[in-house]
């Protein structure tokens, strides 16, 4: 019977072609809407480590001015740390694994013929790959020795392998990394969390760095931060030393802590740091020592905003308004065809059976909306993708890379079209089941 | 095998109700030909649609084969109506997008009977009908007294025990409307039972019974020379048709 109401429904297609294009239309145009806007927002508010998101913690203190707050918006303190406080802290045992880091510029050359290429650069200690769970092509990271003193080592990306090496394993290489050679000990496979939750300043979405050195040569070298650092007190920084010595955040530190006991104990340690930092005159604010997991990070630092909300309500809104056209049109369309429905009750049609033929019109219906949509919703991110692209906006955040159609995107669209336009569908398909029959006969 | 008693069907607006049948009693027994005549408004197409199960009384009560019908639910209802009942209208309603093949094989379609079994129930009732060679037409590519023809076939393709024609020669010159008469007594003959709703005295005197209606009540019962006996136990055409 299915097959004979997928015809029945295929045949009142052909029968109507402009209002079936017209709803197949407006059904593609609120999915698509909706599918782009689901797109980004999911890729934004995702959390793409949520496995161990019971394990990462951020580790953040508030040290910042005591007369006012780091953020007006806020009451947390700032997202970084003093590098004196993180070496301090880097020393506690308690923690299964943890990493300082912080990112910088470098020049890559020596490379054969290939010519000097500039590369950002994370400057972090060793634990950063086994944490961030970031897979290896080639190689693996560097041990925790090879970080203070650090040694010439480094990982780069898949990407940055292939425009260097062509691809090749390039482990036990060597290069020149702002002058001073690096032996290649590992090739990070691909890789892009999105959003880009170990570091939330140089752009959230966009990828991860294209090398890593260890964390050692960020003095070494007086390597400074290529994001965020906020100073607030009048200190001397004449030199990289003061620097370090100072008040100014830019290290950021993360720990990996298998358990609540583990957390307490950390927690207990950064507090007992903190008072005693505070008795000898810093720390001035209320207390604000913070063991932070993924998902709150990034709920605190505000990666899904309010605009993106608005957003998709706005685009559900407008699906709203589609459908709500498409169940007038839908409803129209099936009144209009009463008197041959009237015939087929009489014939020994039920009721039900009125409704599941419509219905499954009604489903083929959302089959077409669904495809168009996904269509339509491809070409719109594509073409977002190009405007963000050819903006030549370094500092866009890496939104333009949010912007492509993944397979979740497929499924919202599928889910979305099938759920939506059978809702809308399901009054019209009902309502024309309950014509009485015998009026339509009469009038044919 | 349909027993009416006392039924009555009101239609109702805001200000007023009308009776479309009012005490409205009848039995007709399996075999028969039944001419149901009145003049406009009498109630004679409502009575149609009411022993068609299209439409609920309002009181009263139907016996269908012994089974009374105001207790079914609508599933129930459908079913019986596509195994017990055929229609025929006076404007024919066939689909006007299916072809006479796919037309006849709607009524087929809701029984869940397999291919094989629709298709050689289609071919014998357009054989029944003449109309074997039209199989892939379109209703538009027919004249009236085919498609008419077509709408019996439909009518008749699933065996029905009754068969239910609201002035089904309405529409057809008299040529054509005598063949159409031919056809229903023929199938009469094999068994099957007509109620046949007409304004036309001619036709309704080539029923065995004519029951005459003036505002939803009999006001008159006419027995006519019967063409031949009513034969109770033959109640479906199925037999000649299978």
């Amino acid at each position: 019977m299915l097959s004979y109401y997928v015809r029945l429904a295929l045949r009142s297609f052909g029968r109507n072609p402009g209002i079936t294009a017209l709803m197949v239309l407006a059904i593609a145009l609120g999915i698509a809407v909706c599918v782009m806007t689901l797109t980004v927002y999911h890729a934004m508010s995702g959390n793409p480590i949520w496995w161990k998101n019971d394990r990462l913690y951020a580790v953040t203190m508030d040290n910042w001015d005591p007369s006012r707050p780091y953020s007006k918006d806020s009451t947390l303190g700032p997202p970084e740390m003093t590098y004196k406080d993180t070496q301090y802290l880097y020393r506690s045992n308690i923690p299964e694994r943890k990493l300082l880091m912080y990112a910088t510029d470098g020049v890559i050359s020596g490379v054969g013929a290939v010519p000097a290429v500039h590369v950002n650069t994370r400057v972090t200690t060793a634990d950063f790959f086994a944490m961030f769970e970031a897979p290896f092509q080639y190689g693996n990271g560097w041990n925790a020795s090879a970080d203070e003193p650090a040694q010439p080592l480094i990982v780069l990306s898949r990407e940055e392998n292939d425009k260097l090496f062509g691809g090749a394993n390039s482990v036990g290489r060597t290069l020149r990394w702002n002058d001073h050679e690096f032996r290649v000990v590992g090739v990070l496979d691909d890789w892009f969390p999105r959003p880009r939750f170990f570091d939330l300043n140089g752009g959230r979405f966009n990828p991860p760095e294209k090398a890593f050195i260890p964390y050692g040569w960020g003095a070494q070298l007086e390597l400074l931060n290529d994001e965020e650092t906020d100073c607030w007190g009048q200190e001397k920084l004449d030199t990289f030393k003061d620097f370090m010595a100072s008040d100014c955040v830019w290290v950021q530190m993360w720990v990996e802590l298998p358990d609540a006991a583990s957390r307490e104990r950390m927690q207990s340690f950064m507090d007992g740091y903190w008072a005693e930092q505070r008795k000898a005159g810093r720390f001035q604010r209320p207390r604000a020592n913070r063991l932070t997991n993924v998902a709150d990070w990034l709920r605190d630092n505000r990666v899904v905003d309010n605009d993106n909300r608005v957003l998709v309500g706005l685009a559900f809104a407008f699906l709203a308004v589609c459908l709500i056209n498409t169940v007038g049109l839908l409803l129209a369309k099936f009144l209009n065809g009463a008197a041959v429905t009237g015939v087929r009750r009489a014939l020994g049609a039920s009721r039900r059976q009125i409704f599941i033929q419509h219905l499954i019109e009604v489903g083929a219906l959302s089959v077409l909306g669904a495809l168009l949509g996904l269509a339509l919703a491809a070409l719109g991110l594509a073409a977002v993708h190009h405007l963000y692209a050819s903006a030549h906006l370094y500092h866009h955040g890496g939104y333009q890379e949010l912007m492509h159609f993944d397979s979740v995107g497929v499924l919202w669209a599928v889910i979305l079209a099938l759920a939506a336009t059978l809702a809308a569908g399901l009054y019209p398909a009902w309502r024309v089941g309950r014509l009485p029959p015998a009026m339509y006969l009469k009038s044919q | 095998m349909l027993k009416m008693q006392d039924i009555s069907k009101i239609y109702r607006t805001d200000l007023i109700e009308t009776y479309a049948l009012r005490s409205f009693s009848l039995e007709v027994t399996a075999g028969e030909f039944v001419a149901v005549t009145g003049p406009s408004g009498s109630g004679k197409t409502t009575f149609l649609n009411v022993a068609g199960l299209l439409e609920e009384l309002d009181s009263g009560s139907y016996e269908l084969d012994g089974t009374d019908v105001r207790a079914l639910s609508d599933d129930a209802r459908s079913r019986l109506r596509n195994q017990r009942i055929g229609f025929i209208f006076q404007s024919f309603n066939l689909i006007p997008d299916l072809n006479v093949q796919d037309n006849v094989e709607v009524p087929l379609r809701y029984r869940s009977l397999a291919a094989a079994d629709r298709r050689e129930r289609i071919a014998s009732a357009l054989e029944l009908v003449g109309l074997a060679s039209r199989a892939r037409h379109m209703p538009s590519q027919l004249s009236g007294g085919q498609q008419q023809r077509v709408a019996i076939a439909r009518a008749i393709a699933g065996d029905p025990a009754f068969l239910l024609a609201d002035e089904p020669t309405g529409n057809l010159d008299s040529l054509m409307a005598r063949q159409v008469m031919e056809l229903l007594e023929q199938i009469n003959d094999m068994g099957t039972t007509i109620l046949l709703v007409t304004h036309d005295p001619e036709l309704a005197r080539r029923a065995q019974r004519n029951v005459h209606l003036i505002d939803g009540q009999i006001s008159d019962f006419r027995a006519y020379e019967p063409r031949r006996a009513a034969s109770p136990g033959a109640d479906t055409a199925g037999a000649a048709l299978a």
